[in-house]
């Protein structure tokens, strides 16, 4: 009895201890997409910062949007901007709103392991509209190898690959279909998380990436980093000038130059299949998710402190991760965006 | 006559041969599994393992301190929270209830025995984290404490029960009070499986993810106190397995076999103290 | 039982609770009322917090097959098909050779030897779901699209549950991934069982001239069969709750196919996915409703079990449980 009482007194003073001058915690959730930055970030950040910690979880942006309204962490991250509803249960949950940041520009590629395949395949929107509406079912189908008509494709049957959870990924990704297919549009239409008439499911990009890894002739969407980093390869999209270009940060910049100029104050802008001859038609901002009223002082600064580096000096080491830039004129906008937050 | 009899001694001996095989099968695949885990994991375990903070996405290094040390300030707490509940309540079930009051505990631990973990997950989600707003390892440790509950509660039921009758009468005619005879001479008579009983849930939990994910939810960091997200080694596995990320699968397979010991290490211990007999209560 | 006191007398309670044995009633009660309050809560919550779906669709909600968050529309039927047809397989790989195992440990195997078997079967029985899953994504997965799929779909492609493109993950591969998973309950228990079976039952088959094998299938397995079905039921309820290893391996699919080797979901898989995420009141109500189903599944097939178990046990020893 008495040991066990004694072993009962030293946890909790280990557990008071452990409270004792301890680093800020700041807890955050949301977006797969943009998680290789921002780990890169937080990282960098805690560096400069040693007392603070920027605590990212990467499960998507559905969770990201849910749970920031919840109020279960201190700020989202979404690639999917929240819709008119989602904003109106914030306000009426919280009693004040929440305001979208953008972040950087990233772009959502079509990546595929197809047998024999070693070069970069082209993809117009009728195939990608064909493949994940289940239509086009072989990867020798004329919709997909009249574009690439130097490559020998095979008689195989296409594996498609989608998100299991709630991504922005997906919203970008079905935005973007939703634009070019009108039978997707009213079939499936667009969100963080629709029914997808065919298809795998992988967890977060992360998954995504893996499930296309190891299985043959399969074909998914990730943000370009992820392509990148694991040496899988991605195709071109034919854009609205009828161009077929690959994602890269000149071409996801020409998608951002027009939406720029016309940024609207809560900064939900959707640049899918923009125009513009070498524009990616497939790239998004992505955004963080920040609570206009912050009731921690010490998080709030925090919070308002790491978003001035994050448009300024933070930009500096996006390129490096495949991501593009923000526009000048987006963040001069972004900067007095700041000073809502209460 | 004889054809038959030799076809039927055949078929005999064919199938109880069968019979080792699958027995034989069953057996082998608990080794092939561990060959596995030190195969892949055991190349992968060095000192960084134990030692380092998770690297940022893609980088290769770094360890999984923090879901070592999590895993283990959650298993602690859950321990406190349900071994209390089950051993009281076992002693109450055992020493004090009517028959009534009994088959209703009882029947309620047998209820939630059965719950599904991710169920028991939702609920710790509903209970702990959202009036709370946060994840922590709180939460975390009240959904492992939970499931912790029945068998603690059952077996010290049980265990009690066994206590030969002699002791018991041996302290009464002593003239001692019933929960001194309860907490001198019973219970000590029956630590033995009631520790193990103990040991095998806390086994048990040690390696639950699905209800972690909603409550503990995970940390970049190391958690300070018990009201943080907490990463876990549990989920840390289901993280870094589904990745495209060749050194988070190396991170994965090593998480696992420290896993899989430890929880093996408990089981064999529990097991190698009840074999050891009920101990006579020591004077 | 009152420690002793005045006969018939009712003492204050204050007194009653300063002697300690009703102390240590009252307090040990306490804690087993807890267990009682935190189930109760349990299932209210899972009650009340499933209430939108059961208006909106009523009990449509389990034979309905869309999931789409977009549109509103929630149906359980994909969910409960995948949970069903994993264990299903699960079971018809792990029975035969679970009873197998058990009938070698119960009536061939030197006490010793079958005592060190079924310890190691008990550690097998201690792996967790997560290290099943790790394993499966790692091992199984490649197994089923090199070496598995193309065995079953060249001869037996005609065949509706073998049809169609292997993707490695699903149906098929969760099954055996549970299989394994479930394979310690069905051997331990029984074994038991059929130690319990009483000995003049074996020999009086023996004695009749029947071989070692036909004394043990005609005899002392019927003898024992409602017990065998009891872990049976254990192995199925264990099988329909699995979550980490299911979903590694599953595909995280919403739809119902013929085939074994297409993709699917189970219920505790598309919670484990989706809960956090879930935006919108019907949408969260209808994973918790999903659970709520889960959770009266495995209940009702442990009860079963349980009596079957133990209706056995008694039949065979002769003795109260």
């Amino acid at each position: 009895m008495k040991r066990l009482a004694l072993l009962a007194v030293g946890l909790l003073t280990l557990g008071a201890i452990t409270f004792a001058d301890n680093p800020l915690l700041i807890n955050g959730a949301g977006a797969t997409f943009p998680y290789p930055i921002y780990s890169k970030w937080f990282d960098m950040y805690h560096g400069k910062n040693p007392n603070l910690q920027f605590n990212y979880q990467s499960v998507g942006s559905g969770a990201g949007i849910k749970q920031v309204t919840e109020g279960t962490v201190d700020f989202g991250a979404t690639d999917g901007p929240m819709n008119d509803d989602q904003l109106k249960a914030y306000q009426d949950k919280h009693g004040s709103g929440i305001l979208h940041f953008p972040t950087v520009l990233g772009a959502a590629v079509p990546t595929y392991n197809v047998k024999g395949v070693t070069s970069t395949l082209n993809f117009t929107p009728e195939a990608l509209a064909g493949i994940f509406l289940g239509k086009v079912t072989k990867w020798n189908d004329p919709v997909i190898a009249d574009a690439n008509k130097g490559t020998n494709l095979p008689a195989e049957d296409i594996v498609v690959v989608h998100r299991s959870d709630g991504s922005g990924t997906t919203y970008i990704w079905t935005d973007y279909l939703s634009k070019i297919s009108d039978e997707w549009k009213s079939k499936v239409g667009k969100g963080t998380s629709v029914n997808w008439p065919v298809g795998l499911g992988g967890k977060g990009n992360e998954g995504v990436t893996g499930q296309i890894k190891q299985t043959p002739n399969a074909i998914g969407y990730v943000e370009l980093i992820y392509a990148v980093q694991n040496n899988i390869l991605y195709g071109t999209v034919k854009n609205s000038s009828k161009n077929f270009v690959k994602a890269d940060l000149a071409s996801v910049t020409a998608a951002a130059a027009a939406a720029s100029k016309e940024m609207p104050d809560d900064f939900r802008v959707s640049i899918t299949n923009a125009s513009g001859n070498n524009a990616y038609p497939i790239a998004s901002f992505t955004w963080l998710l920040i609570p206009e009223k912050i009731q921690d002082a010490g998080k709030r600064d925090a919070i308002k402190n790491f978003l001035k580096w994050m448009m300024t000096e933070g930009q500096g080491s996006v390129e490096a991760l495949s991501y593009a830039k923000l526009p000048k004129e987006v963040v001069a906008k972004e900067e007095k965006a700041i000073s809502k937050i209460q | 006559m004889g054809r038959r009899l030799r076809w039927r001694r055949f078929v005999s001996n064919f199938m109880l041969a069968m019979t080792g095989v699958c027995a034989g099968v069953s057996v082998l695949v608990l080794f092939l599994i561990l060959g596995y885990l030190l195969f892949n994991g055991g190349t992968s375990i060095n000192w960084d393992f134990f030692t380092k903070l998770p690297k940022p996405v893609g980088e290769t290094g770094g360890g999984m301190s923090n879901a070592i040390v999590g895993s283990g300030k959650i298993l602690l707490l859950a321990s406190l929270f349900g071994v209390p509940i089950g051993f009281l309540g076992g002693i109450y079930l055992a020493e004090f209830s009517g028959k009534g009051t009994a088959s209703v505990v009882r029947y309620a631990a047998d209820l939630l025995n059965g719950v599904p973990s991710i169920v028991i997950g939702i609920f710790a989600y509903s209970l702990v984290v959202l009036p709370f707003k946060h994840f922590s390892a709180l939460a975390g440790a009240f959904a492992l404490g939970m499931m912790m509950i029945p068998i603690t509660l059952r077996s010290t039921e049980e265990f009690l029960k066994s206590v030969p009758r002699m002791l018991r009468e041996g302290a009464m005619a002593l003239g001692a009070s019933k929960w001194k005879t309860i907490a001198t001479v019973i219970v000590p008579a029956a630590y033995r499986g009631i520790l193990t009983a103990i040991l095998l849930a806390l086994a048990r939990v040690a390696g639950e993810t699905a209800p972690l994910l909603f409550t503990a939810f995970g940390n970049r960091y190391e958690s300070h106190g018990f009201s943080q997200p907490t990463a876990t080694l549990p989920v840390m596995i289901y993280t870094y397995a589904v990745s495209p990320y060749e050194d988070w699968h190396r991170q994965a397979w090593a998480a696992g076999l420290v896993l899989l010991g430890l929880i093996l290490i408990i089981n064999i211990l529990a097991r190698t103290i009840l074999s050891r007999g009920i101990a006579v209560p020591r004077s | 039982m009152p420690s002793a006191g005045p006969v018939g007398g009712s003492r204050s309670f204050f007194s009653r609770l300063r002697d300690g044995d009703e102390f240590a009633r009252l307090v040990t009660l306490v804690f087993a009322a807890t267990v009682v309050l935190i189930t109760a809560a349990l299932v209210w919550e899972l009650w009340i917090n499933s209430v939108l779906p059961r208006q909106k669709f009523g009990l449509h909600f389990f034979v309905t097959q869309t999931w789409d968050p977009i549109m509103d529309e929630f149906g359980a039927l994909p969910f409960i098909y995948g949970t069903l047809v994993t264990s299903v397989v699960a079971l018809l790989i792990s029975v035969p050779l679970g009873i197998g195992a058990a009938i070698f440990l119960a009536e061939l195997a030197p006490p010793s030897v079958s005592d060190t078997l079924q310890f190691f079967i008990d550690l097998l029985a201690a792996v967790p779901s997560v290290i099943y899953g790790l394993l499966g994504v790692f091992t199984v997965v490649p197994l089923m699209r090199t070496v598995i799929y193309p065995l079953l779909n060249k001869p037996f492609g005609f065949l509706p549950i073998f049809k169609g493109p292997s993707y490695g993950v699903g149906f098929f591969t969760a099954g055996i991934v549970l299989a394994i998973m479930v394979i310690p309950y069905i051997i331990s228990v029984s074994r038991e069982v059929l130690l319990s079976v009483p000995r003049d039952q074996r020999e009086a088959a023996l004695a009749l001239g029947s071989t070692r094998w036909e004394s043990t299938w005609k005899v002392v397995v019927p003898f024992a069969r409602t017990g065998i079905l009891g872990s049976i039921f254990l192995a199925l309820a264990r099988a329909l709750g699995e979550t980490m290893a299911v979903t590694m391996v599953i595909g995280n699919t919403p739809k119902i196919a013929a085939s074994l080797f297409a993709p699917g979901y189970s219920i505790a898989a598309v919670i484990a996915n989706e809960f956090t995420e879930a935006t919108g009141d019907l949408y969260l109500q209808s994973l918790i409703a999903l659970g709520l189903a889960l959770f009266l599944l495995t209940f009702i097939l442990n009860g079963l079990a349980r009596l079957l178990i133990v209706v056995t046990t008694q039949k065979g020893s002769g003795v109260a449980a």
